[in-house]
């Protein structure tokens, strides 16, 4: 909302500073958004009185002008047409800059010299008038700044307001925190010409009427109290111009005089109003009521809106008229024409509104109110107020009574606060003195009880309902800031860190170790498959689905580093993916996913073209992952995949080519994902050292391209027999001499019994053995020397 | 020189043969350098020194000596550049090679800079005796909204732009679920960091992501005050951002706490002057926190007249661009290996 510091300070009857207010409004709890000077850029301009009036010699439509500017006449050359001798007028010597940045200088004009400028409205920033220079009804000298005869200098701030503080949507509110603080009490300015003599609204139960229109709420729950006044005879045109300065100080445009009474009202009280041409109100009556299904409406913006009976609507004898709390109708709109008005002021339920602005999609100035809470106990004053300020702009006088429908008084709030509670919750005792003092600054009635203090709260506040939100006030106004920040002891906590995230910092650093960077993506994406849960409201059809697997995210991310020409990616990811489940939230997992394209070491003087990364660089860093989160996996090759199960046969992991959007000159990507085991990696235990020497061999063997190295390995072992310490191939050949689809796989078998040394004979046996196995059982045979 | 008038050839083969021999046992560069010296110098090398007799022998004399004194002279340079060859050979391994060559490098990875940030966070808070604790990402509106006292309709909701999945259920909109979790399962006294994934209904720009982290914390006990919130949190501020760094607490709202605070810290950028990133403030928000509001206790069975607590909820992604001076959020969803490079040194 915006604010102009000058309002404020009328409300407080003190002059503030900007710098000082803005860091006290911080302090409060307010947010500034922003501070913006007005009007400072006229500190050039003086007040002139023209003197005289002639004819310029040359030029029909130009004047000479003697202006009186104070310490000097100037002679000046005007070409507006409404200049009058003996008027005031603004006046900008040589010299000024005026806003728009031009600086005037001393020129001759058809021959004619000028020492300045009489301005119009448009040339000070002050309106949109630009037709002629502009009159000031002032009795300051001649010479006075501007800025000093004219309430203009001000300073707007932005200021975000949190949902809780309906009341500081409004000047008088912000002004009484800014008074809380300041021991400054508010008051409201009075109304100049406001008539005398308004009468009070009468109060009538459920229904009642004034000045012949019947006012009545069928809808009590959407409408619990709703008043309005009468006012015959207004003439609808420009407002004077201290309410368009208010206005424009905090951004709003001056509409015409009724309009502007009520949004200068809506400013300064937070009260939303409402003004019905009263001739086109049918019965003449209002009544406040659920719209009935099919019913339709045109808002003052002009759009024709279907409502449903969830709605309350203000309406005639006939039709809804208005929709409560969010928007006028176009058809009972006051217009230039309009000399009857109904005014309305009235308090809408917070969360009815809410629901029809949502419904309608519709948000206004009203809305956010209603919707926030409005002060229900100052209904009729602020009609009161309201009447008085139309009629003292737009003329007219308030016929009978106005009336205040009110069809069950809410009783006031009175809140329990305890001494010791106050330092249990803030840990500093405050003294109770501070606390009164505080509280009734911001309006509670504040009285002991028993042993506690009675707090009766003001209709304002409908955020203060409990003893905490009391004592949330006080530490508030005293200022946080008072407050000590020493350390104390404390007791440690019950809760254990969780495994998977020591299970995730583990694998992050083994990841990064083998060189990958760790990633973050997006878990929104678009449709891929079935699992996906599906997003209600998404922001778009790309990003309507959450992911089911990371691998799909991170390969984008590899054709986006194409893209920006990078060739070498390596990336991981940690993090959740979703399946859907009926009736439940998703199935919710951790997992590990990595992609690997291009240079498997960094290029180098020495190597300066090292091989691409392939499925076995994968495999190497889905075996090293699952060492961390998955120990006991297995992992075999199923087709041109790579498949990791749990000991209970279920797919835990998988390492492939992922298909990718590749680039001529890019490498082929590879990759590998794999869910993360909650729980305790198990112990590591270091084994004995061996004493004794180690006898190796190395075989040969050669084998169909169909068969499994590893199924021939698993018989080499099964032969070999216990003597068999371990066995790996340590090289692969394809080619002459061998046939075509053979292979020969050499494997180093290393020999150890604990305790002594082996002899030759015997290991050649175990060898043999193991041999014998596996040509009975592969048909593999040792490849010729 | 008395030597080379006696017998000139014979001189210079032992002098050859001595300057093998000396050549040989020398060890290190300097050693080998004094030999070249003594032998070949150009002002007293003794090699030279014959050389230098040579215009006073007669022709055929001088055609004999000069012969056999190139020829030591040639043999002990050969001798000295293989003795160097050597040396180098065995001090570094890379005879003849250039070491400002660059080094051999094998790949190396990098933490994700907003990983770095939450480790941080956590770690600091581990110093006042946090655990970590985490949860799903897809939530219940009950844990997310209504057992932290959200009203229905409430316009609170409007500050929580939600995705929803449909039967009450939805993606968190902050971390502050895991607080209804984590007191569900535990007893105080209760001491956890939270952090998570939150999702909220922003298009992606420069300082908005649908998906952003969050680092919730939460500390439950009997006699804990705002006091203690103060304390802990402005202790945080000075472990992450500098011993010196100034903090204040401003009120704020969140309708899980009561009272709830705001905490800012000097601008990062102009340190307190003003500048467009505070918005001329000189200070710049960090988190938002507060007192457990009592209605949350209750929700979750712990009774409010017994114990208090506070809670605060921050953001690692705005953290790691102001840390990092990275100036888009969406860099850090990228995965641009050009930025992630230049964090290889900050594990
Ligand atoms: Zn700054």
């Amino acid at each position: 909302m915006n604010v102009s510091l000058r309002w404020l300070a009328s409300l407080l009857g003190t002059d503030l500073d900007p710098i000082e207010t803005r860091d006290r409004l911080l302090m409060l709890g307010a947010g500034v958004e922003g501070m913006e000077p007005l009007h400072h850029d006229l500190a050039g301009v003086v007040i002139g009185q023209v003197l005289e009036v002639r004819r310029h010699p040359n030029a029909d439509r130009l004047s000479l002008c003697e202006v009186n500017a104070g310490a000097e006449i100037k002679h000046v050359v005007c070409g507006a047409t409404n200049v009058v001798a003996g008027k005031k007028y603004p006046f900008a010597p040589v010299g000024t800059t005026l806003p728009g940045g031009v600086t005037l200088e001393r020129r001759k004009i058809r021959g004619e010299v000028s020492e300045g400028m009489l301005c119009s409205e448009r040339e000070l920033g002050l309106g949109e008038d630009g037709d002629g220079i502009l009159e000031l009804e002032t009795a300051a000298a001649p010479g006075t700044r501007l800025l000093d005869a004219l309430p203009l200098a001000d300073t707007r701030f932005v200021l975000e307001i949190t949902p809780n503080r309906p009341d500081l949507l409004s000047h008088e509110g912000v002004a009484r925190d800014l008074g809380a603080v300041l021991q400054q009490p508010v008051k409201l300015p009075p109304i100049p010409g406001a008539p005398a003599g308004v009468p009070r609204a009468a109060r009538a139960a459920s229904a009642g009427e004034t000045a012949g229109v019947r006012v009545v709420i069928e809808d009590a729950v959407g409408c619990p109290r709703y008043t309005a006044a009468v006012i015959r005879g207004v003439k609808v045109r420009p407002s004077p111009a201290w309410l368009q300065d208010r206005l424009r100080a905090i951004g709003a445009r001056p509409i015409n005089n009724v309009v502007d009474a009520t949004n200068y009202l809506l400013f300064e009280n937070g009260q939303p109003l409402h003004a019905f041409d009263l001739a086109k109100l049918r019965g003449p009556a209002i009544v406040v009521r659920r719209a009935g299904r099919g019913e339709t409406i045109v808002t003052l913006d002009g759009q024709s809106r279907q409502l449903t009976p969830e709605t309350t609507v203000i309406a005639d004898a006939e039709r809804a008229t208005a929709i409560a709390g969010v928007m006028g109708g176009a058809e009972s709109e006051v217009a230039v024409e309009t000399t009857d008005i109904l005014l309305e002021c009235a308090y809408f339920d917070p969360a009815r509104t809410r629901l029809t602005r949502r419904t309608l999609g519709l948000s206004t100035e009203a809305s956010y109110r209603f919707e926030r809470g409005v002060d229900h106990d100052a209904t009729p004053l602020r009609l009161l107020r309201a009447a008085e300020l139309i009629v003292a702009v737009a003329g007219g006088r308030v016929d009978g009574v106005p009336v205040d429908v009110h069809p069950a008084p809410i009783p006031p709030t009175t809140i329990f606060v305890r001494d010791a509670r106050i330092a249990h919750v803030l840990g500093v005792e405050i003294p109770r003195v501070d606390v009164e003092r505080v509280l009734t600054a911001l309006g509670c009635v504040v009285g002991p009880k028993d042993d506690r203090l009675a707090v009766q709260v003001p209709a304002w506040r409908p955020d203060l309902t409990r003893e905490i939100d009391v004592i949330e006030e006080i530490a508030r106004v005293v200022g946080y800031d008072r407050f000590p920040d020493d350390l104390r002891l404390f007791r440690p906590g019950t809760v254990p860190d969780a495994p998977s995230e020591r299970l995730a910092d583990r694998l992050r650093r083994v990841l990064v170790g083998l060189g990958l960077h760790e990633a973050i993506t997006s878990s929104l994406g678009p449709r891929l498959d079935e699992r996906e849960p599906m997003v209600l409201n998404p922001l778009s059809q790309e990003e309507a689905y959450l992911r089911a697997d990371l691998l799909p995210g991170l390969v984008r991310r590899v054709e986006y580093n194409w893209r920006q020409m990078q060739r070498n990616v390596r990336l991981f990811e940690i993090g959740h993916v979703f399946h859907k489940k009926e009736c439940s939230l998703p199935d919710e997992e951790i997992r590990v996913a990595a992609v690997v394209t291009g240079a498997r070491r960094p290029p180098h003087w020495s190597e300066p073209e090292p091989p691409d990364y392939d499925l076995f660089d994968v495999k190497a860093l889905l075996e090293a992952a699952a060492r961390v989160v998955r120990p006991g996996a297995a992992l075999a090759g199923e087709g041109s995949e790579l498949v990791m199960r749990d000991a209970a046969g279920v797919v835990v992991g998988r390492g492939l080519e992922p298909t990718a959007d590749r680039p001529a000159w890019a490498a082929r990507v590879f990759g590998f994902e794999l869910s993360v085991e909650m729980g305790e990696a198990p112990r590591l235990r270091a084994a004995p050292l061996p004493r004794s020497p180690a006898v190796e061999r190395d075989v040969a063997l050669v084998l169909p391209e169909t068969m499994a190295a590893a199924d021939v390995e698993a018989t080499l072992r099964a032969g070999a027999g216990r003597l068999l310490e371990r066995t790996w191939p340590f090289d692969e050949y394809r080619g002459a001499p061998l046939a075509s689809g053979a292979r020969s796989v050499a494997w180093r078998l290393v020999f150890r019994e604990e305790g002594r040394t082996l002899r030759e004979a015997e290991v050649d046996e175990a060898l043999a053995r193991a041999l014998k196995e596996v040509e009975q059982r592969h048909g593999v045979r040792r490849r010729e020397a | 020189m008395s030597s080379a008038s006696a017998d000139p050839v014979a001189a210079l083969a032992a002098l050859r043969a001595e300057a093998e021999a000396r050549i040989r046992s020398a060890v290190g560069r300097e050693a080998l350098q004094q030999l070249k010296t003594e032998y070949l110098g150009r002002k007293a090398g003794r090699v030279t020194a014959v050389l230098k007799t040579l215009p006073s022998l007669d022709p055929e004399a001088r055609r004999v000596v000069g012969q056999a004194a190139n020829d030591a002279k040639a043999a002990i340079e050969r001798l000295l550049e293989e003795a160097d060859a050597a040396r180098v050979a065995l001090e570094g391994g890379t005879a003849g090679r250039d070491l400002t060559m660059p080094a051999r490098y094998a790949w190396r990875g990098a933490i994700h800079p907003v990983t770095l940030v939450i480790d941080e966070i956590c770690a600091i808070f581990a110093e006042l005796g946090f655990s970590r604790y985490v949860g799903p990402e897809a939530e219940t509106e009950r844990n997310n909204f209504t057992a932290l006292n959200f009203p229905p309709e409430h316009p609170a909701l409007d500050m929580h732009d939600t995705f929803y999945l449909g039967e009450g259920k939805l993606l968190r909109t902050h971390t502050s679920p895991l607080q209804i979790r984590v007191m569900e399962t535990y007893q105080p006294p209760i001491r956890v960091t939270m952090p998570g994934m939150c999702y909220r209904r922003d298009a992606f720009d420069a300082s908005h992501a649908p998906v952003f982290s969050q680092v919730e914390a939460l500390a439950v006990d009997e006699g804990i005050t705002f006091v203690d919130l103060k304390a802990s949190l402005s202790y945080f501020a000075r472990r992450f951002f500098g011993r010196e760094t100034r903090v204040r607490f401003r009120p704020s709202f969140f309708p899980f706490t009561e009272p709830s605070a705001d905490m800012e810290v000097e601008c990062r950028i102009c340190h307190g002057s003003g500048c467009p990133a505070c918005k001329n403030t000189g200070w710049m928000e960090i988190l938002g926190s507060g007192m457990v509001d009592p209605n949350v206790f209750v929700n979750v069975g712990i009774d409010p007249e017994k114990y208090t607590g506070w809670a605060f909820g921050m953001g690692p992604h705005r953290m790691a661009l102001l840390r990092y001076g990275i100036p888009d959020i969406r860099m850090l969803y990228d995965a641009d290996v050009r930025l992630h490079d230049q964090f290889v040194d900050a594990v």
